[in-house]
């Protein structure tokens, strides 16, 4: 059964235009998500994933940030053509985010009732009664009890899981086909955190939406993700179905990823960590930017930028070691 | 077998809440920590886990004495730590560290690296001809250069931040250190730096840590033994290994079962915890957790639990529904 992705990410480049120089947060990103299909995103913090969703939902600041280079299509449509108005329009609607902090993302001054009929009516044309029938039955879908009253709740009242649960009623209320969870589980404990992953899989299940998950955590990218890309320093370094980048991880930082995590069946003596740290984004270095951390970079790595290429079926690493000449060494 | 350097018995740490304008009255507590024991061995690591609120960070700073505890003991070398106060207490820390969770916040931004890391021994007036190189060692020990040394905390990352508050927590060469919360404000290739450094440290310093987390992958990597904690008590306690293979309590099980593992293949049934945490100004009688227990019974509605032995080795558990296991009393 083949689908035509409903979002594709083409070549993507956003820029910040500072004072201090021009930063490249995403640099050439690239993907496509199908209906109920997970899309990770894995990272660690300045690889740009974050910036990469709020481009999708057209919500960099300009200036400074522009989407310089790339294509983003929805459905067919250009997303980059769109005006403001009509942005809004599919915003919250169509595509919908949660983000990472539900504290600071729901407004702390209005009920959840309020903000919920506000969403509701911005995108759909029904009466205010029907829009809080509608916000009930979402808080229900998420598994709030007590719905009807919990709407008059003020967000503070909630508890963080329960908060989380209200941000994501908040991005289904108008059944998006494509939802963009930003680390939509990182501020919550493991046991909240299991309930969350479980309720966003049910949702898919029901609503067949596509998901884009944002995340630096590999177990959750494990367990919910169908494909994954891991970014490095504003470029997408590999990018391959959930289990074959498990099984086969090909970049030497996925394998640092993979080697960070302490493994809960047999212990290791010693993490493999990653050495030094995440480069500047304002002056990459020459050559790929990761070499300066690599175990494996060679010589021509600090010079030579290499390119993303498909290593096998389904299967794209931007990394020299794969050049020709280098497979027959390995 | 090694003695204890620290031994915590039934400590309570009760947070009042007051009402009232002109003569406040008490009107209720937060139970933050209620009733906690636990040892720990000289040179050993335990971990102390358990989700946000469950008072693993209260029971850290309690030791301390950075929060007065209300009732209870904390023995350290077999002295009573926990009435201490003044000079007594001052002298206390030199032998007992805290690094923070949050390298922005621990250190202070005006202050040079070389000032925070030698203010502990100015303030037992370390002599300055000793001092400087100190500092200059200790940067090396975390794996920071010595010329950092004139840097303020704003030009360093989260991680190397964090080296800082470690080589802060050993410039008075202590015994213990309470880790609060040390990785988890970090990505992973960097927390597992910071994890190696402190294995490093801990062998070469022969230090003995209490290290808290939720990150149960980071506190089985790093433990020799783990407490988990809900609701302000330990609910069960023993040996890292037998602990996460053999999980007796069912909050335990439940915990571990909610990790995302990063392996793909590995389907696992999952323990799923109804709703949310309890307030620990009200919390549940009985057993704290049959509120969201699976397999509560009548009996946790009403009587609480104790620790009770659950294997012939070195774990224990507070639940109703684990056998006890008898040890046989060790001979000779």
């Amino acid at each position: 059964m083949e689908q035509e992705p409903i979002l594709e990410v083409d070549n993507l480049h956003t820029h910040f235009f500072t004072k201090s120089g021009v930063v490249k947060a995403v640099d050439g990103v690239s993907f496509s998500v199908k209906p109920g299909e997970t899309l990770g995103i894995v990272g660690e913090s300045g690889s740009g994933k974050s910036i990469t969703a709020m481009s999708i939902m057209r919500l960099i600041k300009d200036p400074p940030g522009k989407i310089v280079e790339g294509g983003l299509t929805f459905k067919g449509e250009d997303l980059l053509a769109k005006s403001e108005k009509e942005m809004r329009s599919i915003r919250g609607d169509r595509i919908s985010m949660i983000f990472q902090d539900p504290m600071t993302s729901l407004n702390p001054v209005f009920t959840v009732e309020k903000q919920m009929v506000e969403t509701i009516r911005a995108h759909r044309n029904v009466s205010k009664k029907q829009a809080i029938d509608r916000a009930v039955e979402l808080l229900e879908l998420v598994g709030i009890p007590s719905p009807r009253s919990r709407l008059k709740s003020y967000p503070h009242e909630f508890s963080g899981g329960m908060r989380q649960r209200v941000m994501i009623a908040l991005a289904l209320s108008c059944d998006p086909e494509v939802l963009i969870a930003d680390e939509p589980t990182t501020a919550l404990d493991v046991t909240i955190q299991a309930q969350i992953l479980e309720l966003l899989g049910r949702l898919q299940k029901e609503l067949g939406m596509a998901i884009v998950m944002i995340t630096h955590d590999l177990g959750v990218v494990a367990e919910v993700c169908d494909r994954v890309m891991v970014m490095y320093a504003g470029k997408p370094v590999e990018f391959a179905e959930v289990t074959e980048l498990f099984d086969h991880p090909k970049h030497p930082y996925t394998w640092g990823l993979i080697g960070s995590i302490p493994n809960m069946e047999n212990r290791q003596e010693r993490l493999e960590a990653i050495k030094g740290l995440p480069p500047d984004l304002r002056a990459l270095p020459e050559g790929c930017s990761f070499a300066p951390r690599c175990k494996h970079a060679m010589d021509k790595c600090q010079s030579k930028d290499p390119d993303f290429k498909e290593e096998s079926a389904g299967h794209q690493v931007r990394c020299l070691l794969y050049e020709e000449e280098e497979v027959a060494v390995k | 077998m090694t003695q204890n350097l620290l031994e915590v018995n039934n400590l309570k740490k009760h947070f009042p809440i007051k009402k009232g304008a002109i003569l406040p009255k008490q009107v209720g507590a937060v139970k933050a920590v209620d009733g906690v024991s636990f040892h720990v061995r000289k040179g050993e690591t335990l971990g102390l886990v358990g989700e946000s609120g469950c008072g693993k960070s209260t029971t850290g700073r309690s030791i301390l004495n950075l929060i007065k505890p209300t009732e209870g003991e904390v023995k350290y070398k077999g002295q009573n730590i926990a009435h201490y106060k003044g000079e007594q207490l001052r002298q206390l820390r030199k032998e007992i560290q805290i690094i923070f969770q949050d390298p922005y916040a621990s250190l202070n931004p005006r202050m040079t690296v070389e000032q925070i890391i030698e203010e502990p021994m100015r303030a037992f007036k370390v002599p300055a001809s000793e001092r400087k190189p100190k500092v200059e060692k200790l940067l090396n020990v975390v794996g920071l250069s010595p010329y950092h040394k004139h840097r303020y905390p704003h030009q360093f990352s989260g991680g190397q931040r964090q080296r800082i508050g470690i080589a802060r927590a050993l410039s008075l060469d202590p015994e213990l250190i309470i880790c609060d919360e040390p990785v988890s404000a970090l990505d992973v290739s960097i927390q597992a730096q910071v994890v190696n450094l402190m294995e490093d440290l801990q062998k070469e310093f022969d230090l003995t840590y209490i290290f808290i987390a939720h990150d149960l992958s980071v506190v089985h990597h790093i433990s020799d033994r783990v407490a988990v904690m809900y609701l302000g008590e330990i609910v069960e306690v023993g040996e890292v290994e037998e602990l996460y293979k053999n999980p007796k309590h069912p909050y335990t099980q439940a915990l571990l079962s909610a990790i995302p593992e990063a392996n793909p293949h590995k389907k696992r049934d999952r323990i799923m915890l109804e709703g949310d945490l309890p307030s620990p100004s009200d919390p549940p009688q009985g057993c704290k957790f049959h509120t969201r227990c699976p397999f509560a019974e009548e009996q946790c509605k009403v009587e609480h639990p104790k620790l009770k032995d659950v294997s012939t080795g070195d774990h224990q558990a507070a639940c109703h529904l684990v056998n006890e296991v008898v040890k046989e009393p060790v001979s000779g």
